[in-house]
C-alpha cells in the first residue's frame, strides 16, 4: 500500500486482505545520530536523519528556509481515542510533526479480561488490543513510514491477566515496543501478585526474543503519589525490580527501558530537585535506555501552563541523558486527547530539542556541592528502602506491608500507602506447578520445560511454531456483527460520497469545536456568561474546559468546548482563486531585461520589517535574485514618501509590509495608498501589493490593492504574479 | 495492614553507607535487588498460568478462542501443570494426526480419555 500526500488516508483499503498482511519488519528501531550535521543555514550537533516528508515548525517556514532537523531521541506521541481508524489519521499526522514512536493505550478494562480479545470492537479512553486492530494500525504504519522516510515504532501494553498471550500476539504481528511491569499489575490493576510475576516472566522472554523494546511502570508512582518528588527514592526500587526481573528472564539491557518522570512542575523549583533525581537514576542504571516521559501530575487544564512544564521536561532530558522523548498533549489534564493536540504535544518536544541542540558543549552540571549531595543522598534512601524489603520478607511481603506508594519520603512513612494480599486480587489461585514433565514445544519459553532441555528448537516436532512460520497464524476476523469498524465506517463513508465536512476533534465528524472567550466580570457570573455565549454561537452541550482568573472583577477567560452540528457541502465551498507561481528560470527571463524599479516599505507607524526582507532580499531568495531594481525606504515610511520615490524613479510597483493592526490601521494604509496614487494618476500603471501576517489577498483587494500575500508566502510568489500582473498592464 | 507512620531516619539510618564510594553503593544496591528477585523468577521457572499456557497454544497455531477452550479443557482435568502444548502435541504424536487435528478433536470433545502425562 503506498500513501499519496495529497490523499487521505483509505481505512477500507487498510481492511483488505488483511488476513493475509504481514509487517514489513519486527523489532525496535532507534534513530542515528548525525555528528555536526549541516542543515540549511546550521550545524547540528544532536541531530538525526531528515525525512523525506514532513511538516516542519512554523518558524523554519518563514524564516530557515523550511529546513526540518530531526533530533536524535525517538519522539513518542499517546494515543487514545478508542475508535482505531480514527487514529490512523491521527498517527499520520504525527509521523509528519516528527512522532517515531506511535504508543496506543489500550481500552479501559482490558487488563481484567482473562484472554485475547477479536474483531475491531470501540474503546473507552483507547483500543481494545485484538488481532486485527493491531494488523491493520501496523499495515497503516508501515505505508505511513514509507511516506515520511523513517521507521515508526508501534507500541501498546503488555500487561493485565493476558501478559503472555499478548506478548506472543505482539511477536507475531510486528509490534515494536511495549510496557510490561509486573509491579503495575499488582499495585494499580490489583490482580494476583503470584500470576503477573509467573506470566510476567514467559512475556518479557517472548518481547526479548523478538526484539520488542520493554518500558516500564514505574512512572505511574509519580502520577498517583501525593507529593510526586517524595516517592523518588520508591522510584529506584521499582525500576530495578523489573529491570533485575527483565534480565533475570532472559532480556538483554539494550531492550529495557526505564520509563522516568520529572516529578515536579511549577511553581515548584523543579530543576533543582528534578534534576539530581535524573542524575543519580542514570548513574545507578547506567547501560540500559531511558525513556523520559514528561509530567502529567501537575498538569491540569490549562494548556500553556502544561507545555511550559513539558518544556522544562525536556530540557532535563537533554541536560542528562534520553533514548526517548515522550511528549504528552498539552490537553490530557482535561479530556481525552484531541488529534491536534497530539501535534502540538510533538512539536513543544522537538521545538525545545532543537533550540538546545549542542547545549551539552557550553554547558556542564556541576560535579560537586548540591546537585551531587542530593543525587547521593536519592540513591541512600532507595538502598534503605531495598534493605526493608529483604529484611520483611521479600517483595510479597513488602506489597502486603503496604511499603509501596506511601506518601513520606523515605525512610519517612505516612502510613498510606498501596496494600495487596498476596493470595488475592484478580486472578488468584490461578498459578499452577510445572509437574516434572512440563513441556512447551515453542520458541521464547520461560522456565522448566522438557522441550528445552535437546537439541534444535522445540518446536521441530511439528515443523515450527508462529514465530518461525507466521502462516499457522489464525486470524480471527470479526466475533460481533454489530460492534465493528465496518459498521462505524457508515457514517464517514456516508459523508465522503455526498461531499460532506465536519469539524472534529477526536473522531470522525464528531462536530466538537473548542471556542476562547473572555469575559469582563467577576468569575462566577463571567463563567455563566461563557456558557450562554457558546450556546447563542450554536454549541450544543457547552461545557467550560479551561478557566483562567485574570483579575477578581476585571474578568477571566474560558475555553468551552460544544458541539457545532454543521455539515458543509465541500463543492459550495468558496475556495480562493490560486495561481501557480511561475518557475524562477521564466520570471527572471521577463525581469531582467526589463529594469524593472520596485518601491518598498512597512508603512505607518511600524518597524516589522523582517517579513519584507525576506520577500525583497536576494539572501533570503527574494525579488532581487530576478533582477527587480529594489527600493527598500525602511520602516514607519509615510505613504506619499512612497509615491514621491515611484515618481522619482518610474517604479512599475509598491510593495508595502503592514503587520501592525490595531484599530484596523492596515486596512486604511491599504485604501490610502491606493486612493493617494489613483489622485497623482500613477495607479493605472502601478501594481499595489501589501503583505503581512494578517492579510489575505481577499482583504488586500477590498481596500484597494492589487494582490495581498499572507504567511508562508515567497519571493517567487510576488515575483511570478508581478510578472503576470506587469505583462498585463503592458498588453493593455 | 499498613506501614506505621514514621518520621524521617535518613540521618541515623544511613550511617553504615555514609563510607561506600559510589560505585559500592551501586554494587550494594543491586545485590539487593537481585536478592529480592531471585525467589519470584525461582517461581516463574517452576509454575505456569492459563494465560501462559494459552500463549503456547497460540504459538502452536490454534486461534485465540481454540486456545483459550483448550486450556479451559486441562485445567478442569487437572492436566494443566504437564503443559496445554505437551498435551496437544503428545496426542498428536499418539494418534498419527497433525497438531491441528489432534487439537480440534479435543475442542469437539473426543479423545480426552486419551490424553496424559
Amino acid at each position: 500500500m503506498k500513501l499519496s500526500p495529497n490523499e487521505k488516508l483509505d481505512v477500507e483499503e487498510i481492511l483488505k486482505d488483511l488476513d493475509c498482511y504481514r509487517p514489513k519488519r519486527k523489532g525496535w528501531v532507534w534513530r542515528c545520530k548525525i555528528e555536526d550535521q549541516p542543515i540549511g543555514p546550521f550545524v547540528f550537533k544532536d541531530t538525526a536523519e531528515n525525512l523525506t516528508r514532513s511538516v516542519p515548525l512554523p518558524a523554519a517556514a518563514r524564516s530557515f528556509g523550511d529546513i526540518d532537523p530531526q533530533c536524535d531521541y525517538v519522539i513518542t506521541t499517546e494515543i487514545a481515542s478508542g475508535r482505531f481508524e480514527d487514529d490512523l489519521r491521527r498517527m499520520r499526522m504525527a509521523a509528519w510533526h516528527g512522532a517515531d514512536h506511535i504508543m496506543v493505550i489500550r481500552t479501559t478494562g482490558q487488563s481484567h479480561i482473562d484472554g485475547l480479545i477479536e474483531g475491531t470492537p470501540e474503546g473507552v479512553g483507547g483500543i481494545p488490543i485484538t488481532r486485527k486492530q493491531i494488523r491493520a494500525t501496523r499495515k497503516a504504519l508501515d505505508a505511513i513510514e514509507e511516506e515520511v522516510g523513517r521507521p515508526i515504532n508501534f507500541h501498546s501494553y503488555v500487561s493485565g491477566l493476558a501478559g503472555p498471550e499478548i506478548a506472543v500476539l505482539f511477536a507475531e504481528e510486528g509490534v515494536n515496543g511495549a510496557h510490561q511491569d509486573p509491579q503495575y499489575n499488582v499495585l494499580y490493576r490489583g490482580i494476583n501478585m503470584h500470576r503477573s510475576f509467573v506470566d510476567a516472566a514467559e512475556a518479557k522472554k517472548v518481547m526479548a526474543d523478538s526484539g520488542i523494546l520493554q518500558l516500564d511502570g514505574a512512572h505511574n508512582a509519580n502520577a498517583t503519589a501525593k507529593e510526586a518528588w517524595k516517592v523518588t527514592p520508591e522510584l529506584f526500587v521499582q525500576h530495578a525490580i523489573n529491570t533485575a526481573y527483565s534480565r533475570a528472564a532472559g532480556m538483554p539491557a539494550d531492550q529495557i527501558a526505564l520509563s522516568t518522570v520529572p516529578p515536579t512542575a511549577p511553581p515548584a523549583p523543579k530543576l533543582r530537585l528534578d534534576v539530581p533525581y535524573a542524575v543519580a537514576l542514570r548513574e545507578i542504571f547506567a547501560g540500559y535506555k531511558f525513556r523520559a516521559q514528561q509530567n502529567t501530575r501537575y498538569v491540569e487544564a490549562d494548556t500553556t501552563e502544561a507545555t511550559v512544564t513539558h518544556v522544562l521536561d525536556t530540557l532535563i532530558s537533554r541536560l542528562t541523558s534520553a533514548d526517548i522523548q515522550s511528549t504528552i498533549t498539552p490537553d490530557e489534564g482535561r479530556n481525552v486527547p484531541w488529534h491536534y493536540n497530539n501535534i502540538e504535544g510533538v512539536n513543544a518536544a522537538r521545538q525545545t530539542l532543537m533550540g538546545v541542540d549542542g547545549l551539552m558543549e557550553i554547558v556542564q552540571l556541576k560535579e560537586d556541592g548540591t546537585l551531587r549531595k542530593k543525587a547521593r543522598e536519592l540513591k541512600e534512601r532507595a538502598v534503605l528502602f531495598l534493605e526493608e524489603i529483604v529484611e520483611g520478607g521479600g517483595y510479597y511481603a513488602a506489597v502486603e506491608a503496604g511499603q509501596f506508594v506511601d506518601s513520606g519520603y523515605f525512610p519517612e512513612r505516612k502510613g498510606d500507602g498501596i496494600t495487596r494480599e498476596a493470595n488475592g486480587g484478580d486472578g488468584a489461585e490461578t498459578v499452577i506447578p510445572r509437574a516434572s514433565d512440563y513441556g512447551a514445544p515453542v520458541c521464547s519459553h520461560f522456565g522448566n520445560n522438557v522441550y528445552a532441555e535437546r537439541d534444535g528448537k522445540p518446536c521441530d516436532d511439528y515443523g515450527g511454531c508462529t514465530l518461525c512460520d507466521p502462516s499457522k497464524i489464525q486470524y480471527i476476523d470479526e466475533v460481533d456483527a454489530e460492534d465493528t469498524v465496518h459498521t462505524r465506517l457508515e457514517a464517514p463513508l456516508a459523508d465522503r460520497s455526498a461531499g460532506l465536512l465536519r469539524p472534529e476533534v477526536e473522531k470522525h465528524g464528531d462536530g466538537i469545536v473548542c471556542v476562547t472567550l473572555f469575559l469582563p466580570a467577576a468569575p462566577d457570573i463571567a463563567e455563566a456568561a461563557a456558557l450562554e455565549t457558546a450556546r447563542r454561537m450554536g454549541l450544543q452541550n457547552p461545557e467550560v474546559i479551561s478557566c483562567r482568573l485574570m483579575h477578581p472583577a476585571e474578568g477571566s477567560v474560558f475555553e468551552v468546548k460544544g458541539v457545532l452540528d454543521v455539515a458543509l457541502r465541500v463543492d459550495e465551498l468558496m475556495l480562493p482563486a490560486y495561481e501557480k507561481a511561475l518557475p524562477d528560470a521564466e520570471i527572471e527571463a521577463w525581469v531582467r531585461p526589463r529594469e524593472i524599479h520596485v518601491v518598498a516599505a512597512t508603512v505607518g507607524e511600524d518597524e516589522h520589517s523582517v517579513g519584507l526582507h525576506e520577500i525583497l532580499d536576494i539572501k533570503h531568495g527574494g525579488i532581487e535574485k530576478y533582477g527587480f531594481r529594489c527600493h527598500d525606504l525602511g520602516t514607519s515610511v509615510p505613504l506619499e514618501r512612497l509615491l514621491d520615490f515611484v515618481e522619482e524613479t518610474g517604479a512599475s510597483a509598491v510593495l508595502i509590509s503592514t503587520i501592525i493592526t490595531h484599530g484596523d490601521v492596515h486596512k486604511r494604509n491599504m485604501q490610502r495608498l491606493h486612493e493617494l496614487a489613483c489622485a497623482r494618476g500613477l495607479r493605472d500603471r502601478l501594481v499595489l501589493i501589501v503583505g503581512g501576517t494578517q492579510v489575505t489577498d481577499e482583504l488586500a483587494r477590498e481596500c484597494g490593492m492589487d494582490a495581498g500575500f499572507g504567511r508562508g508566502t515567497t519571493g517567487r510568489d510576488v515575483g511570478s504574479f508581478l510578472v503576470r500582473r506587469l505583462h498585463s498592464i503592458q498588453a493593455d | 495492614m499498613r506501614c506505621a507512620e514514621r518520621e524521617d531516619e535518613f540521618e541515623s539510618r544511613r550511617q553504615h553507607l555514609q563510607k561506600m564510594s559510589d560505585e559500592e553503593l551501586h554494587t550494594y544496591f543491586w545485590s539487593l535487588v537481585d536478592q529480592i528477585v531471585e525467589p519470584l523468577i525461582q517461581e516463574a521457572r517452576n509454575n505456569t498460568t492459563p494465560s501462559i499456557e494459552r500463549s503456547v497454544l497460540l504459538r502452536m497455531g490454534f486461534s485465540s478462542i481454540e486456545a483459550k477452550a483448550l486450556v479451559e479443557g486441562f485445567q478442569e482435568r487437572g492436566l494443566l501443570g504437564s503443559g496445554a502444548g505437551r498435551l496437544v502435541l503428545k496426542l498428536a504424536q499418539a494418534k498419527g494426526c497433525s497438531m491441528r487435528e489432534a487439537g480440534m478433536a479435543l475442542l469437539e470433545g473426543l479423545q480426552w480419555e486419551d490424553l496424559g502425562p
